[in-house]
């Protein structure tokens, strides 16, 4: 703040225009590696796989360099091998349905143990929040691949929960829990929990509970004071943190072929099928792009809860 | 409900907190307390280190089984030193890792310094939008494109090294390493490099002597995060690696399709401890600043 209103002088002239221009190309020379890393390696790619979206596939996968609308045609539709009439592709619709179903059960279930985990820890004194939130940073930032194997470990057939189960004798043979929507959604739910505690957290933490012991004046009980007054109050980190873990879920790729196996595929693993056995990259392509799409409009969505937060505080 | 009384009360958070308003509620009254909330959040906790304590204790297990407790023993250890394969893996991880964090740190320190400490500049908004723009497209998007030019260009070329995932790697660590750098800048004022600058030190010697000492926490963070989130990497390695380029988690990737090891356990607890030790140094250089 305070250098703002050194640098900024109360009448720019000519020569302060000036310095202020070069100021700005200097600033832009500075951002530049940064800028053409990120330009050649993340953003331009995006443009060639637009382009490659309306190719046509080759025989041995890669693509043909002829014009055609095919592979965004195929997302949702599929031609009939004998008559060429369209219909539906099923496939795909079931795969997109159990992208939507496991992204939002997991996103409630985060909700059901984010929601308490954030609010116990915003509830401690101020000192000890810093270790309550470290715990739970922790697991965030360790290896997502080795968090899914140990979610792998817990329900293998001869994993720790069926082993338990056996000994006390409530089943007679183990469960199958691998490979199953199951598996994918207890996966997720573990693996992007953090993703909803943090946003929560902050928002708990700007509550004012003066309005919550009102409320008890005012003869509310805890739940109707919870339902009444610190839902609404904390409803913006609630949506914030439901979004970040909606995100991860809707896209995730290591989660559901390790915990999901070839069978129960999810979006990202479709687009990996595209570029591997089922040869269609341009099809590959279309899907990565409808995905981003839909990841696009979710974080809008975010950028203007958060912001519209910023400004109520 | 106004602003007016949010704002206002902001300030006074501390005094309100339900713990020192006990005067006017019965005692052991805090309006605090949610029925469930603490057994449900303890459960939790329990619940996010629970199953990577089991994958850390079998990784010790002396049998070949992953579920009878035969006895503590180092084998699966012993074997993965062993093992050429993972050690291969081990280094390229390590080489790539450290190769991808060193140039996004220091491109995301010249990006944090052209960003902050300015007034808005024409162009700004769009440099924080591209920087950011890794974070925001889904990973499996990300791969495939890459998969798309890097294999135009291995046919157009024949070239395959570990540049490709280099680059790659690189652009997705950029954006975390420079949350830190910037971070630290922002709480930095120019008081400092005035007072150098007034004592006829050049722009050089200002920034060697007093800016880089200033923001190096900054920087050691944001190489840090950078470096975690490269030797993390599954999903844009995958897709990107030439043959033979396997990382230590594609390595992994690759076991869990065949019969699953305890040495797969002693890998990933490597990994978990070395991430942990990694992400611990981060909060204690990010909280050295305040």
């Amino acid at each position: 703040m305070s250098d703002m209103a050194l640098n900024t002088p109360p009448e720019p002239g000519a020569l302060e225009l000036e310095e202020a221009r070069q100021d700005n190309r200097s600033r832009w020379l500075l951002a530049l590696p940064a800028l053409l890393i990120i330009g050649c390696f993340a953003t331009l790619p995006l443009l060639v796989m637009l382009v490659y979206a309306f190719l046509t596939p080759g025989d041995y996968g890669n693509v043909v360099w002829k014009f055609s609308t095919d592979g965004w045609v195929a997302v949702l539709l599929q031609r009939d091998i004998f008559d060429d009439t369209l219909m539906w592709a099923d496939a795909h619709l079931s795969i997109f349905w159990r992208s939507l179903r496991l992204s939002l059960i997991t996103t409630v279930l985060t909700l059901v143990f984010g929601v308490p985990t954030a609010w116990f820890i915003a509830t401690r004194p101020r000192e000890k929040r810093q270790f309550w939130l470290f715990l739970v940073t922790v697991p965030f930032w360790t290896n997502l691949l080795v968090r899914t194997i140990a979610i792998q470990e817990l329900i293998r057939s001869e994993g720790v929960i069926n082993l338990i189960l056996l000994k006390i004798g409530i089943i007679d043979e183990p469960i199958q829990m691998m490979f199953t929507d199951f598996a994918i959604g207890f996966g997720m739910t573990y693996v992007y929990l953090p993703l909803m505690v943090l946003p929560v957290y902050a928002a708990v933490d700007k509550l004012d509970f003066r309005l919550v012991e009102a409320a008890h004046d005012l003869y509310a009980g805890r739940w109707t004071a919870f339902r009444r007054v610190i839902l609404p109050l904390i409803k913006p980190g609630i949506i914030a943190g439901s979004i970040l873990v909606f995100i991860p879920c809707l896209g995730a790729y290591v989660t559901p072929r390790v915990l999901g196996g070839g069978k129960n595929l999810m979006f990202g693993n479709l687009i990996e099928l595209q570029f591997g056995a089922g040869r269609n990259w341009p099809l590959g392509a279309a899907l990565s792009l409808t995905l981003m799409a839909i990841v696009m409009v979710a974080l809008i969505y975010y950028v203007r809860v958060t912001s519209r937060e910023r400004e109520d505080v | 409900m106004s602003d007016t009384t949010l704002s206002g009360s902001k300030i006074e958070t501390e005094t309100v907190v339900p713990a020192a308003s006990g005067k006017k509620a019965p005692k052991g009254y805090s309006v605090s307390t949610l029925p469930g909330f603490s057994i449900i959040a303890i459960f939790t906790f329990f619940a996010l280190y629970a199953p990577i304590m089991i994958l850390v204790l079998y990784s010790f297990n002396a049998g070949t089984s992953l579920a009878i407790w035969e006895g503590f023993s180092l084998r699966w250890y012993a074997q993965a030193a062993g093992n050429e394969r993972v050690i291969d893996a081990a280094i390229r991880s390590l080489i790539l890792a450290g190769s991808a964090a060193t140039i996004a740190s220091i491109s995301a320190t010249m990006a944090a310094l052209a960003t902050t400490r300015t007034r808005r500049f024409k162009g700004r908004t769009m440099i924080y939008a591209l920087i950011n723009q890794p974070l925001m497209v889904p990973e499996i998007v990300t791969a495939v494109a890459l998969l798309i030019v890097f294999a135009w260009i291995k046919v157009m070329t024949g070239y395959t090294s570990l540049l490709y995932l280099v680059a790659a790697h690189t652009a997705f660590c950029i954006p975390f390493a420079y949350l830190p750098i910037r971070a630290r800048l922002e709480t930095m004022d120019d008081t400092l490099e005035v007072a150098a600058r007034d004592l006829y030190a050049s722009p050089m010697q200002v920034f060697r002597r007093v800016t880089l000492p200033l923001m190096w926490p900054g920087i050691i963070a944001g190489f840090m995060l950078a470096f975690v989130i490269s030797l993390d990497d599954v999903v844009i390695t995958e897709f990107v690696k030439s043959a033979g380029q396997e990382t230590i988690p594609t390595y992994m990737l690759g076991q869990l399709r065949r019969v699953v090891t305890p040495e797969v356990n002693a890998i990933s607890t490597i990994i978990l401890v070395a991430g942990a030790v990694l992400v611990s140094l981060f909060f204690w250089v990010s909280r050295e600043r305040r």
